[in-house]
């Protein structure tokens, strides 16, 4: 069963489920440390793709998932098992699992603090990665593209509980996810900003954006911010979140 | 041989009028002794279970949408079947079949209008579902929420989607039946039986099938490939493959209700039946159908016609690369020695699905990796990684042949070809 709440937005109640969500994987991720050791087990399924203690390897292309926020986690798991984000071998992995196992997997990879590599030398020029650094952090108005940092916290290291970090990721993970915004491939729950913005994107300023963003270090606290300095651009239906 | 079966057909669709005339709807059946299931009173909530049971679900719903509303792509060797929308929809759903129309379908495997149905529908094993069973699973179907989704058209190759083919398949395969209690056998196998051969519709992947998609009566429950899923679905008569019949009862009851015991987990096609179907077997059902499964196959493992294998198994243990793609692999969780963790991580040493002649599902669990379903039994299931995009075909054959000859299994090495073809999802059409 699935409960869903908006994010992030002035009015109360989404506010509300928010925070009753936040407690819920806060329970969750304390009994998951409880028994951190059997998780660890249970979700050793995981590491061949997003690495040990999913840091990610160095393969490329898997994100990292040691970090991120629980409720971000956990709509995606619901996501891939639901098929509003397609990648054959995770929606194979999690089609039979039920929605508290899931999210009881986000909390327990939500709650890994681990540090992150130095990121990779950057391949692309000057002036592109200028271009991406632009978009990042001031959008596009005159295209209606809002500033990333205007939902992903002005950190870039995401906001709780369901808005994922930026950074840390590599750049052929970033491309492909705003590729499969813009082609009708990932989705959310409506309203489906993510594919908004994706859709206002030209080829050229995805890619531009993917350099910057993967070139950045994680600043020393890399956690996802508590909540957004200022009322977020957009209105995003993120979130069918495990009860 | 099948090139005829084929051209004779195209022949026959072309020259046969395309209906047989519609089958005047049959008197219910008299109650069978053995068929009684005292799980729940009204017809909707024996329908409710009833269509767990037939895992109706899994075919009748798409991935994340509305229940029973179809649209799930189902593809066989013969082109691409879409499931309809069950729902009680007046126009888009089954909202006006009446219980005649209903059991029509189930039973002589024609659609309200008269069509011939395609037998991706598995009237095959539902024609014997007893008429009171079929009103059951009517007014449950009847009672859930009505969804407007239009049925999309079947994309079936000529000429297998033509009324004239079906009607010629359904003369050389198909006959409408009753299930027949065996006199001799007690109440409880002729329910696990009722439940098998019917609703259950079992041998659907676990009979194999011939060149038309027939199930091979000749050999019932002798194993067969998942069409174009590219599973093996093991024999039920074999104790070297999914055989129960040396089994305790209550291993085979916890296999089916939670997908776990303690020799096996269920994967690949069968963890949809656990998650969708049999999960929710009442106790008394559970063991109906331990008592008929345990009936297919010997009481006691037959030795092996050839234990000459095993000194090959001895050279293969001795492949120093393979052992060491297993040890950087495979070790952390099913031991250096094969031996497991009991409780999470299967062992593979005297592991019969990792045996089986046909090495299909081995390469598909190490490609796909997969978890067991979560049940209420196992909520939180252990699960294994794909490794699909880490190992080589070359890779996967070497790790493979290792296990199958390692630490006492004496199975044949899987070859570079298999490995290939393991990761098609399309099967080698028959």
């Amino acid at each position: 069963m699935s409960s869903r709440f908006l994010l992030p937005s002035a009015s109360a109640r989404p506010l509300l489920s928010a925070l009753v969500c936040v407690g819920a994987l806060l329970t969750l991720s304390l009994s998951a440390n409880a028994a951190g050791i059997d998780m660890e087990a249970r979700v050793r399924a995981c590491t061949a793709c997003h690495g040990n203690q999913g840091r990610a390897t160095p393969e490329g292309y898997f994100p990292r998932i040691a970090g991120k926020p629980a409720g971000y986690l956990a709509n995606q798991l619901i996501n891939f098992k639901e098929g509003r984000r397609v990648y054959p071998a995770m929606g194979y992995l999690v089609e039979h699992l039920s929605d508290a196992y899931l999210g009881e997997m986000a909390a327990y990879f939500a709650a890994l603090d681990l540090p992150y590599p130095p990121p990779p030398v950057a391949q692309e020029s000057a002036a592109v990665r200028e271009r991406g650094r632009a978009l990042v952090q001031n959008g596009d108005p005159g295209r209606r593209i809002p500033a990333c940092v205007s939902c992903h916290g002005a950190a870039m290291t995401g906001v709780q509980p369901a808005t994922p970090g930026l950074l840390g990721l590599p750049r052929d993970y970033l491309n492909s996810q705003l590729g499969a915004w813009a082609t009708g491939q990932r989705h959310a729950q409506a309203p489906d900003c993510m594919a908004e913005v994706a859709k206002a994107l030209t080829a050229a300023d995805v890619s531009a954006v993917s350099a910057w963003l993967s070139a950045q270090p994680v600043p020393a606290n890399g956690h996802p911010a508590a909540r957004l300095q200022q009322p977020a651009s957009l209105k995003c239906g993120q979130a069918v979140t495990a009860q | 041989m099948q090139g005829c079966i084929r051209a004779a057909l195209a022949v026959a669709c072309a020259l046969l009028a395309p209906l047989e005339p519609a089958a005047a709807p049959s008197p219910a059946p008299e109650p069978q002794p053995g068929l009684a299931q005292a799980v729940s009173s009204t017809p909707v909530e024996r329908g409710r279970y009833l269509a767990r049971l037939g895992n109706c679900m899994a075919c009748h719903t798409a991935r994340g949408k509305a229940e029973y509303a179809g649209g799930r792509a189902i593809d066989t060797p013969f082109g691409t079947v879409y499931s309809t929308n069950i729902t009680p929809d007046p126009t888009t759903g089954i909202g006006r079949w009446t219980r005649e129309d209903f059991w029509r379908a189930l039973h002589h495997g024609r659609s309200r209008d008269g069509r011939l149905l395609t037998p991706a529908f598995p009237y095959t094993s539902f024609t014997r579902i007893t008429r009171t069973d079929s009103d059951a699973l009517h007014a449950y179907l009847q009672s859930i929420p009505a969804v407007v989704l239009t049925n999309r058209a079947q994309e079936l190759r000529f000429p297998f989607g033509s009324q004239a083919a079906l009607w010629v398949w359904r003369t050389l395969y198909f006959q409408t039946g009753e299930f027949q209690p065996v006199p001799d056998r007690s109440a409880e196998w002729n329910r696990g039986a009722y439940l098998v051969e019917g609703l259950g519709h079992c041998s659907a992947c676990h009979t194999p099938r011939n060149a038309l998609g027939a199930e091979r009566s000749g050999a019932p429950w002798s194993g067969g490939m998942v069409p174009v899923q590219n599973w093996y679905a093991p024999a039920l008569s074999n104790a070297r493959e999914a055989g129960v019949g040396h089994w305790r009862d209550e291993d085979v009851v916890q296999l089916l209700r939670t997908g776990v015991n303690r020799q096996a987990s269920v994967m690949g096609p069968m963890a949809e039946v656990v998650a969708g179907s049999t999960q929710y077997l009442s106790n008394q059902d559970a063991s109906a159908m331990a008592a008929y499964l345990k009936s297919l196959s010997p009481s006691v493992v037959p030795p092996l016609a050839s234990p000459s294998t095993a000194p090959n198994g001895a050279v293969r243990a001795a492949d120093s690369a393979a052992a060491q793609l297993y040890e950087t692999h495979c070790a952390s969780c099913h031991g250096k020695k094969g031996e497991g963790e009991p409780g999470a991580f299967p062992a593979l040493a005297g592991n019969r699905a990792v045996q089986m002649a046909n090495p299909t599902n081995v390469l598909r669990v190490m490609l796909q990796g997969g978890y067991a379903p979560s049940t209420v039994g196992n909520p939180r299931p252990f699960g294994m990684p794909p490794f699909q995009q880490v190992l080589s075909d070359a890779e996967l054959a070497a790790i493979a042949s290792f296990v199958r000859g390692s630490w006492g299994n004496t199975a044949a090495p899987v070859n570079l070809t298999e490995a290939h073809r393991a990761r098609e999802r399309q099967a080698p059409t028959p």
